[in-house]
């Protein structure tokens, strides 16, 4: 137990020293950038034609006079007081921003998530006891066609065959345009977010596809296998061959967090959909600084969260970790 | 003695890639011959790379899809078919495999032992070959990688009498055992035929296929060369082949001459 | 058992070379045709003389496609190689010095692991001042930690071969180790790692340029052209999205398949399937 317990207090310590690590990147990337906030949000004309006591208060707002160390430390301490700072383009907590979107695109991230672990498990499954057969090779080819499209464009295509051409789903947007969100129903909130969850949900498939297909091989050619054949076992795919792709599959899982989120920015953005995604991406553009931050921090933390969950779980479930924590 | 087993002119090759372009046909084994009776254990010797343990496999049918076979294969007087194999291993053909790697690591022995079986009958027969290898209770609910060497060859045994076979194939059960446990396990084969079983021992190691085997078939470069008594062996008598001579001359106290 | 695997691959190789050769140079001589306007037959469907159809300003959707293709294909080898150089030095680094640069090599690929790709490319790119530097860099920066924790894995096998320790204490020397021994361990699964890193270098790029931190919209690069077609989405041009998309895919399937193909030879259990 104590084992268990020093492993989970040195993952964490590790997890927090990355998080510093992000945001510290991030940082210095944002302060490397020559786009100056300014010119991208106020405009070159309007900063022309306004007066220099007005263009030195709007400097104070996009922070440009404060020293690169000074705004880090300071954004810094206000962050571990859980002050992230001001969204400049919202004009709300940073905090605020981040929490609702997330909110919008939570279940979004959780359907698609689900949905491309349990589909690659299952597609894996098939391809990996299969292989060599023709369902190994659909499985592969339309795999590896997956993985070598780009998901905003499978995005287009969705939104070309089902919203322009059949006309029988929404081309955007979380909700109806001009629906007040309290009117809003479950249903139209579905139908919006079937096209996206889709699209997002292919994103991971192919990966976790592949790679449970090569451990389902690897166990197929392991020693217990054959020995569970030579004594003539039957059911050797629910009993040898799941248990033992098990770990291996919750590790893909986990892992897939980051590519999960990392495909919402595209497909939120081409859906019009009002997630974490898309204010990624407007305040990329719009160079919001303290949000793009913000993001960047949240998501890296759902991605070191992931793997710190995945690393315990293995601890349960393995026998070789929990055995052998035990006896130490 | 009518045999319960009868491996004729066996061959088995395999196709593989080469450095290159070039795909070859790799024989490994090309002519094995030999029989197994009841209460007798015949020990297959050659040395590692000879593809002995290709028989093994042959026999139960569990070769690598790129495998090619060809030759006679008779159990009980009959061929021994694919789909006959099918039914017949676990049951009455049963395999005891090299070591701890061919146990499933994420399943307990108990459960591996019984095939996964609960009822009653089932507990009670593991519980029986379990406790006569002397493993307790408590070896049930271990997993394969808290076994030692020798109790992880023990539990294979055990797994291999739940069902009484009539024909047992241990395909080099004892590396990495020390000398007395290695002993010990060959006395459970040796047991295991007086009790009616054939038993074919594949091994490496002619010095246990002698202290074992009624009787000893020389496996070299895939090819059976010689099948003889350990009596004669020893004695040094009617050694035909060049390859049995040798290993002849490499046991120590036929060294002087 | 059908065909020969190693022979279809060579096959592969030489028809991809090709295809590499030919849309680059295709994508130089039409760099002009991608870009001109011709209001005279503006928005027309695909037809026999422009089979991809035009777009709003009478722009031939066929040269753009190709010129965005090319222009895909040198950032993409651009990245990859880039990734790759990355990835041997950062990977040879950690195994080689070990102790506590090993600890930060690891630590900092799982800080570029951690943060999702596509948002890391952003900030990268945000920093380069977009453009093609901008995502170049990014691409490049993201994509190298896999293949750095395989040349760290292949390094470390090849420290501990007695063999090579057996040289070193004869005092043969590092650089001839490096040379005759580790290097032709090393170089084939290399390439076929930087191989792979080629079609997700494409994507990345391709994405990253459609959201507006890539190339600049005067080029006509995949993500830009599929960028635009998304405000003629809903008036029905499918055109100006389905093809340049479909010969991206086609592009990077080719390019997948020589680096899964390449993969599958180098693996000694796929040797005997």
């Amino acid at each position: 137990m104590l084992h268990r317990l020093q492993f989970t207090a040195k993952k964490l310590v590790r997890m927090a020293l990355l998080l510093l690590g992000v945001s510290l990147t991030a940082f210095l990337l944002m302060d490397a950038s020559p786009l100056d906030p300014l010119q991208t949000n106020v405009g070159q004309a309007a900063l022309g034609a306004m007066s220099p006591d007005q263009v030195a208060k709007l400097e104070d707002y996009w922070g440009v006079n404060t020293p690169a160390a000074e705004r880090y430390l300071g954004w810094l301490s206000s962050a571990l007081r859980g002050d992230l700072g001001t969204s400049l383009l919202y004009r709300r907590p940073v905090l605020e921003v981040v929490g609702q979107r997330l909110g919008s695109s939570l279940w979004l991230l959780l359907f698609a998530w689900a949905a491309s672990g349990a589909l690659g498990l299952a597609f894996g499954l098939i391809a990996g006891t299969h292989r060599g057969r023709w369902p190994d090779r659909l499985i592969r080819g339309f795999c590896l066609t997956l993985s070598s499209t780009p998901s905003f464009w499978l995005a287009l295509l969705l939104l070309m065959v089902f919203a322009v051409w059949l006309e029988v789903l929404p081309i955007g947007l979380s909700v109806p345009i001009g629906a007040a969100a309290e009117s809003v129903t479950l249903a139209q909130r579905l139908r919006h977010a079937l096209l996206p969850a889709l699209t997002l949900s292919v994103t991971g498939l192919s990966n976790i596809a592949l790679h449970t297909r090569e451990k389902v091989a690897d166990v197929l050619d392991s020693d217990y296998i054959l020995f569970a054949r030579a004594r003539g076992e039957g059911h050797i795919l629910r009993r040898h061959v799941l248990r033992n792709v098990a770990l291996p599959a919750l590790t893909l899982q986990f892992a897939s967090i980051g590519e999960i989120i990392g495909g919402s920015v595209l497909v939120e953005q081409v859906f019009s959909y009002p997630g974490l995604g898309q204010a990624a991406v407007s305040a990329g553009l719009g160079g919001d600084m303290p949000l793009l931050l913000g993001i960047t921090v949240a998501t890296a933390a759902l991605v070191f969260g992931g793997n710190l969950a995945a690393d315990l779980l293995y601890g349960v479930i393995d026998p070789r970790i929990r055995r052998g924590a035990a006896r130490t | 003695m009518e045999s319960i087993l009868t491996v004729e002119q066996l061959s088995v090759s395999f196709t593989r890639y080469s450095r290159g372009l070039a795909r070859t046909e790799l024989s490994a084994v090309r002519d094995l011959s030999l029989t197994v009776e009841p209460g007798r254990v015949t020990a297959l010797v050659g040395e590692s790379g000879s593809g002995k343990s290709l028989l093994a496999h042959a026999i139960l049918h569990l070769l690598p899809r790129n495998a090619q076979v060809s030759g006679t294969l008779l159990y009980d007087g009959a061929p021994l078919t694919r789909d006959r194999a099918e039914t017949l291993r676990g049951r009455e053909i049963a395999l005891i495999p090299q070591g701890v790697t061919w146990l499933d690591p994420m399943m307990k022995v108990g459960p591996q032992v019984r095939r996964g079986r609960v009822d009653a009958a089932s507990r009670a027969r593991c519980r029986e070959v379990l406790d006569r290898y002397g493993l307790g209770p408590q070896v049930e609910e271990l997993y394969p990688f808290e076994l030692s060497g020798g109790m992880a060859r023990r539990v294979l045994i055990a797994c291999a009498v739940m069902e009484r076979p009539r024909l047992i194939v241990a395909d080099e059960p004892t590396p990495g055992l020390d000398v007395r446990t290695a002993k010990r396990i060959l006395g459970h084969f040796r047991e295991l035929a007086e009790e009616g079983a054939g038993v074919l021992f594949i091994t490496h190691d002619l010095e246990l296929a002698l202290t074992v085997a009624h009787k000893l078939v020389v496996l070299y470069e895939g090819q059976t060369v010689e099948e003889l008594s350990p009596t004669r062996f020893r004695a040094g008598e009617g050694l035909a082949h060049p390859y049995t001579r040798a290993l002849w001359h490499a046991i120590p106290e036929n060294n002087f001459l | 058992m059908r065909g020969n695997r190693r022979k279809t691959t060579l096959l592969l190789l030489i028809f991809a070379a090709g295809v590499l050769c030919a849309l680059s140079l295709t994508g130089e001589l039409l760099a002009e045709t991608a870009s001109a306007a011709d209001f005279s037959r503006k928005n027309l469907p695909p037809c026999p003389a422009c089979p991809f159809g035009t777009d709003w300003m009478g722009r031939d959707m066929l040269a753009r496609t190709l010129a965005g293709l090319s222009l895909s294909l040198r950032v993409g080898a651009l990245t990859a190689a880039a990734s790759g150089a990355v990835a041997l030095v950062l990977g040879t680094a950690a195994a080689a010095l070990g102790g506590w640069a090993d600890a930060l090599i690891s630590w900092v690929i799982d800080l570029v692991m951690g943060v999702p790709h596509i948002l890391l490319i952003i900030l990268i790119s945000l920093a380069c001042g977009r453009g093609f530097w901008g995502v170049t860099a990014g691409v490049a920066l993201t994509h190298w930690t896999s293949l750095a924790r395989l040349v760290r894995g292949e390094v470390l096998q090849l420290k501990e071969t007695p063999w090579l320790r057996m040289s070193r204490r004869l005092g043969v020397s590092r650089s001839a180790l490096l040379r005759n021994h580790l290097l032709p361990h090393l170089l084939p699964q290399f390439l076929t790692g930087v191989i792979l890193q080629f079609p997700h270098a494409i994507l990345h790029e391709a994405s990253v340029t459609f959201l507006g931190f890539g190339l600049p919209p005067e080029q006509p690069a995949t993500g830009i052209i599929l960028e635009e077609s998304m405000a003629y989405l809903t008036t029905g041009r499918w055109w100006l999205a389905l093809f340049p998309g479909l010969s991206l895919v086609l592009l990077v399937v080719l390019f997948a398949l020589i680096g899964e193909r390449l993969r599958l030879l180098l693996s000694p259990a796929a040797a005997q399937e």
